[in-house]
């Protein structure tokens, strides 16, 4: 996925938006700059299929040698699908944390939700920012 | 705009990638690259640390081992010339204020104990962040004992090469023969022209060198050690890397393993505690805190992959009888690790326990600590 294209949280996730019928389905990864702040992962504790999300909710866990990281819901949904590959292979956050690395899939309930996220370049300037 | 104290190191952990952090009121690497990285390079070859943080302070004046005499848990007139003792400062409740390194001068009689680093006979190496309060502490007994204290952290810098080829590494550019020394002992050395004192003491579980200088001469010294531990194998060792080789040595830390709240015994440090024949700030408390039933310092190795951390509680069944102090995840054993005060029945080797990570109990034993000790052959 083209990074540039992508929707971002404050907290570093970012969101891909499909759309599926009817519906909306976002794909939510953690951003490279945030792969590259949390270093050396240890674990991933992934959210279960059909678990109901809110928007800032911690709805999974990453384990770094240095802390526990919260992972939170970007939009309001359900979860549909899982990466199960990660568990076993975290390297694919730091080798593609926009493709491989996908965390989730989560069937948008509230779109009106995706407009608190920015764009490519409201992100990098954040973290430019929070580099200071 | 930052406020935070800058080691004369500084510049150089900006310019190789170092991630810079808050620690202490200090801006230190947390780590250049991975921390994992890091911690295998210590162990297997050597690691490099900046630990011009810690506080350094020199003891003058004739009272000068009289007055940590007074303030220690350990006894000091009986150090021989060069010799360096780990030891607690306590307050008269017995709570433990610190714990220092205490160095008595390597060349008894000479001028700065045969350093031009020092002025006095004794000197001490105290935790960054207990520094001000240690110096307010001491300053308000040194009259008494004709002793004047000096705060050389600023005007000097500590570095630490730390794993099998430390020695080595430091002995190839030392005027004197460092690798004599034994454990705990230090002395003046010149160290790539630059003048030193070199001590055999650390914080990984390792076998190494710590070496004090002149803050000015640091960043060549650095660099020329760095240049030397890479072409060994090894590499420059950030905070969070000290954190987890600290932690698989069993190494108590303040604000951790020690607090003020904490007495010594607790801590499973009455090796450090010396009460026999002497009068010192604490020890009549600790005297009579001997026959309680108290919290005791364990290690736990946990099953799974997540860690425990700092504060989160240990459980027999629904009742919370202990808090972990540190934890992580161990690179040497590969599996997360743990410090923990457990009540007084729940301390023997083998007993199962659960750790309660954010609402997930973990099955964790505990086990004898440290969990990792150096091989001897690379003594």
């Amino acid at each position: 996925m083209n990074p540039e294209q992508l929707l971002y949280a404050k907290s570093h996730e970012w969101v891909h938006v499909e759309e599926a019928g009817v519906k909306q389905v976002a794909t939510v990864g953690i951003s490279a700059f945030a792969v590259e702040a949390l270093t050396d992962l240890v674990f991933i504790e992934l959210p279960r299929t059909g678990r109901p999300v809110t928007p800032q909710e911690s709805f999974c866990e990453i384990e770094s040698v240095k802390a526990v990281s919260d992972i939170y819901a970007p939009v309001a949904g359900e979860v549909v699908q899982v990466n199960d590959k990660l568990a076993d292979h975290l390297e694919l956050f730091s080798d593609d944390p926009y493709g491989e690395g996908w965390i989730c899939k989560i069937e948008i309930t509230d779109p009106a939700g995706l407009k608190a996220l920015m764009d490519y370049e409201a992100y990098q300037k954040m973290c430019a920012e929070e580099a200071q | 705009m930052s406020t935070l104290a800058r080691t004369p190191l500084h510049d150089w952990h900006s310019a190789n990638n170092g991630r810079m952090v808050d620690f202490a009121g200090w801006s230190m690497p947390v780590q250049y690259g991975s921390i994992v990285a890091e911690h295998h390079a210590t162990r297997r070859a050597a690691g490099l640390f900046d630990i011009s943080h810690m506080g350094r302070i020199d003891i003058h004046g004739e009272g000068a081992q009289d007055l940590l005499e007074c303030l220690l848990t350990r006894r000091v007139s009986d150090m021989r010339p060069g010799q360096i003792r780990y030891s607690l400062m306590c307050n008269a409740e017995g709570g433990v204020l610190d714990d220092v390194l205490a160095y008595r001068a390597s060349e008894e009689g000479a001028p700065g104990g045969g350093s031009p680093l020092f002025q006095g006979p004794m000197h001490l190496v105290v935790n960054a962040g207990n520094r001000a309060k240690l110096i307010d502490w001491i300053t308000d007994r040194q009259v008494e004992f004709a002793a004047r204290i000096e705060d050389l952290t600023t005007q000097t810098a500590m570095i630490a090469v730390q794993g099998p080829k430390a020695i080595g590494i430091v002995q190839a550019m030392a005027d004197r023969p460092i690798d004599g020394l034994k454990n705990y002992t230090g002395m003046a050395a010149k160290v790539d022209g630059v003048d030193c004192y070199a001590s055999r003491t650390g914080y990984t579980g390792e076998d190494g060198v710590e070496l004090i200088c002149a803050s000015p001469e640091a960043p060549a010294l650095w660099e020329k050690l760095h240049a030397a531990v890479v072409a060994a194998g090894g590499s420059a060792v950030g905070l969070a890397a000290r954190d987890t080789l600290r932690l698989e040595a069993a190494m108590p830390l303040f604000g951790h393993e020690l607090s003020e709240e904490i007495t010594p015994s607790q801590a499973g440090l009455g090796f450090a505690v010396n009460l026999k024949g002497r009068e010192f700030i604490g020890s009549e408390a600790i005297a009579q805190s001997g026959e309680e039933a108290h919290p005791t310092r364990v290690g736990l190795v946990l099953d799974g992959k997540r860690s425990p951390r700092q504060g989160y509680p240990v459980m027999a069944g629904d009742a919370q009888v202990g808090v972990v102090t540190s934890g992580g995840y161990s690179p040497t054993l590969d599996r997360p690790i743990a410090m923990a005060y457990v009540g007084p029945t729940m301390h023997a080797v083998g007993t199962g326990l659960e750790v309660d990570l954010r609402g997930q109990r973990l099955h964790a034993t505990v086990v004898e600590l440290p969990f990792y000790r150096r091989p001897s052959s690379s003594k």
